[in-house]
């Protein structure tokens, strides 16, 4: 099952990409057009005394190796450098904002897998019935529904008309309370919408995988053998047939994990959530070099992880998967 | 001797988008307890779907259009869907073919063979189902320590003895077993029929084996019926079959084997094809591929008639076969 060996090696694979994730990310900053003098002044005209001492100071008149070892030395002190727009240590800035987002991501991830497996779960147990067709079709519009347009949607429904819910921010502004339980309950308010969105645009995906597997292995061997053991139904769907569906379950989630970041800053933009996605967005606006650099390097981190858990989950879930 | 299973009269069609399949049409026998019935006949001739039907587990576009299985007395077609899974491998276990993926790849074949030990016997220890399952390998020859090894670790011939050992779990009384050796290599094949057949015997148990390959039944069953295009055409004892073919396509399928010991030569195939079964030709359903086809074979469907003891064929032109 799971081999210490294996997941070292694994492990070793994901340290070398990292290594290529943030040489690639230091080069791709280099390059970009712009004077980093300029964008740190700000101001049109340096004397070129001022200019010379500020490439001192940041070390931009040193040859590109060293600079990229100073790089590397950096980033192991969690030195990030400053924010361009916001005047403090990206660092930061950047937690405070990962806090946020993974609260949002963290919510509408658990109910986008749990109610999209389960869903194409149930589909794949009733396929051709009428269950099954309104769960394919619901998932198929919902998928295809624009996150932008879809949190505009429940902000007029649901924020506007009924006045159900806030529908900015992640706290209500000015506000005081006498209890963390009330700070808790009005950061939750603040959160349903956000997830609903994220929620309804990515369950379709997780429905429909799950349904399309599980039924392509309803058709295998092992799932008769299961009903002439006289297991009822509910057991060998559940017992046989999942386990082996899971997989591709597994993939999908990594790869969502990996993709709903760009979904984020979709939802985190409508609904002025205070995210690392929101941040990415104004960086991009206002070319925070500084931020992105940061924002990168976390959402390349975070994607190589989530593919890293995925293969230490196959190793645990299939017996098979040996090399990869 | 007493009849353990009684399938009388079984009709089974499957519906598809072309048309309704005859997969089985008027198939009838017996089969005592401790006995071994063999089934033969082309692919397609509907084999496995006599099969699956005693346990009910045929796929949901199967219809049963007319017959009774009555395995102990009891007709399984009246049983609810709760009631039958009480029999299935509690009574009437199966063991698919070699080649299939009939083993889940990833559970240990271990949680496998106790899996209806522990559905069917609830109360059992589970230390004394532990102890079952390891009996149950050594029984078939695989070193107890394998339980905890997955399927894929496991060659062909193995997995098959693992699944012979999965089907005797909780004793049945009927062992269905539809093309064991298939896809095996000669070795392993006789191996596994030495190892169905010395378990047959000493549990007693009744089986149904289904093959398309005439020796091996010929070597391993007490009976055998002969199927072509859902029709059963000849039944009767291994001996008088295979001494006295009465059916002309029993006559064809034996002489389409070769024979080890006789001298080389090719082997007779029978020409042509098997009908279409959605629109199964009038009259008798083998007479277009018949080299004793007379007039009367294609108007009138011939019945099942005695042609010896305990040997029925159905051919219009046996009268005159006989001596
Ligand atoms: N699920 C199904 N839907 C439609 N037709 C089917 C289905 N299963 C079997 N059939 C048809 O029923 C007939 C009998 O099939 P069956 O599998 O019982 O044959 P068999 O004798 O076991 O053949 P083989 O030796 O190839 O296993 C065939 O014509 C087959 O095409
Ligand atoms: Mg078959």
């Amino acid at each position: 099952m799971l081999r210490f060996g294996l997941v070292l090696k694994k492990a070793v694979q994901v340290i070398i990409t990292l290594f290529a994730v943030i040489t690639f990310n230091f080069l791709l900053f280099r390059v970009l057009p712009g004077d980093p003098i300029r964008l740190i002044a700000r101001a049109g005209n340096l004397s070129p005394e001022a200019i010379s001492r500020l490439r001192d100071l940041f070390g931009l008149d040193k040859p590109l190796v060293t600079q990229y070892f100073y790089y590397l030395r950096n980033l192991f002190t969690g030195e990030f450098g400053m924010s361009y727009t916001y005047r403090r240590p990206v660092i930061d800035i950047l937690q405070e904002r990962i806090a946020n987002t993974v609260i949002l991501l963290a919510a509408a991830t658990v109910i986008v897998v749990l109610i999209g497996v389960a869903a194409g779960v149930i589909a794949a147990a009733r396929r051709g019935s009428k269950t099954d067709q309104s769960l394919v079709v619901t998932s198929l519009v919902f998928w295809s529904l624009p996150t932008f347009w879809t949190g505009l949607i429940l902000v007029i429904l649901l924020g506007v008309y009924v006045k159900a819910f806030p529908v900015s921010g992640i706290t209500t502004p000015g506000a005081s309370f006498d209890s963390s339980f009330a700070r808790l309950l009005d950061l939750g308010k603040h959160l349903v919408l956000p997830t609903i969105t994220l929620a309804i645009v990515d369950m379709g995906q997780f429905m429909l995988i799950t349904r399309s597997t599980l039924v392509d292995v309803l058709t295998e061997d092992y799932i008769l053998t299961g009903k002439a053991k006289g297991l009822p139904f509910r057991r060998v769907l559940w017992g046989h047939a999942v386990p082996n569906a899971l997989l591709p379950i597994i993939t999908t989630t990594a790869l969502y994990v990996s993709l709903v970041i760009g979904g984020a800053i979709q939802v985190e933009t409508v609904f002025s959530w205070p995210g690392m996605g929101r941040l990415m967005y104004d960086a991009v606006l206002r070319r925070d070099y500084p931020i992105l650099e940061a924002s990168f390097l976390f959402l390349a981190a975070t994607v190589i992880l989530a593919n890293f858990l995925s293969d230490i989950m196959y190793m645990v879930i299939d017996p098979r998967v040996k090399e990869a | 001797m007493s009849t353990l299973l009684d399938i009388q009269d079984l009709a089974i069609n499957f519906k598809t988008r072309s048309g309704d399949v005859h997969a089985v049409d008027g198939v009838s026998f017996q089969l005592e307890a401790g006995k071994v019935l063999g089934i033969a006949g082309e692919s397609g001739c509907g084999k496995t779907t006599t099969a699956l039907s005693i346990p009910r587990l045929l796929p949901s576009n199967a219809r049963l259009v007319r017959g009774h299985i009555l395995f102990d007395g009891v007709d399984l077609m009246q049983f609810s869907e709760g009631e039958i899974e009480k029999i299935r491998w509690k009574q009437i276990s199966m063991v698919f073919q070699g080649a299939m993926n009939a083993l889940n790849p990833v559970k240990t074949i271990g949680a496998q063979i106790i899996e209806p030990i522990v559905w069917h016997e609830p109360a059992i220890a589970r230390g004394d189902a532990n102890q079952r399952v390891l009996e149950l390998l050594e029984r078939v020859g695989i070193p107890a320590a394998r339980a905890r090894s997955y399927p894929h670790e496991f060659s062909g011939g193995m997995r098959q003895r693992v699944m012979i050992a999965m089907a005797l779990a909780c004793r049945p009384k009927l062992i269905i077993s539809d093309e064991p050796v298939t896809a095996l290599d000669v070795m392993i094949q006789a191996q596994i029929l030495n190892l169905l057949k010395d378990l047959q015997k000493q549990m007693n148990l009744a089986m149904i084996f289904i093959s398309h390959d005439l020796s091996v039944i010929a070597e391993s069953c007490d009976e055998i019926a002969i199927m072509y295009a859902g029709k059963l055409v000849e039944r009767g004892s291994i001996r008088k079959v295979f001494s006295q073919p009465a059916h002309p396509y029993t006559q064809a399928l034996i002489r389409s084997f070769p024979n080890i010991y006789g001298k080389q030569e090719l082997i007779h195939g029978i020409p042509g094809y098997p009908p279409n079964l959605i629109h199964p030709p009038t009259g008798c359903r083998f007479h277009e591929r018949c080299d004793r086809c007379i007039d009367i074979c294609a108007q009138s469907e011939p019945v099942l008639r005695e042609v010896g003891e305990g040997q029925i064929a159905a051919c219009h032109r046996i009268g005159e076969t006989l001596p």
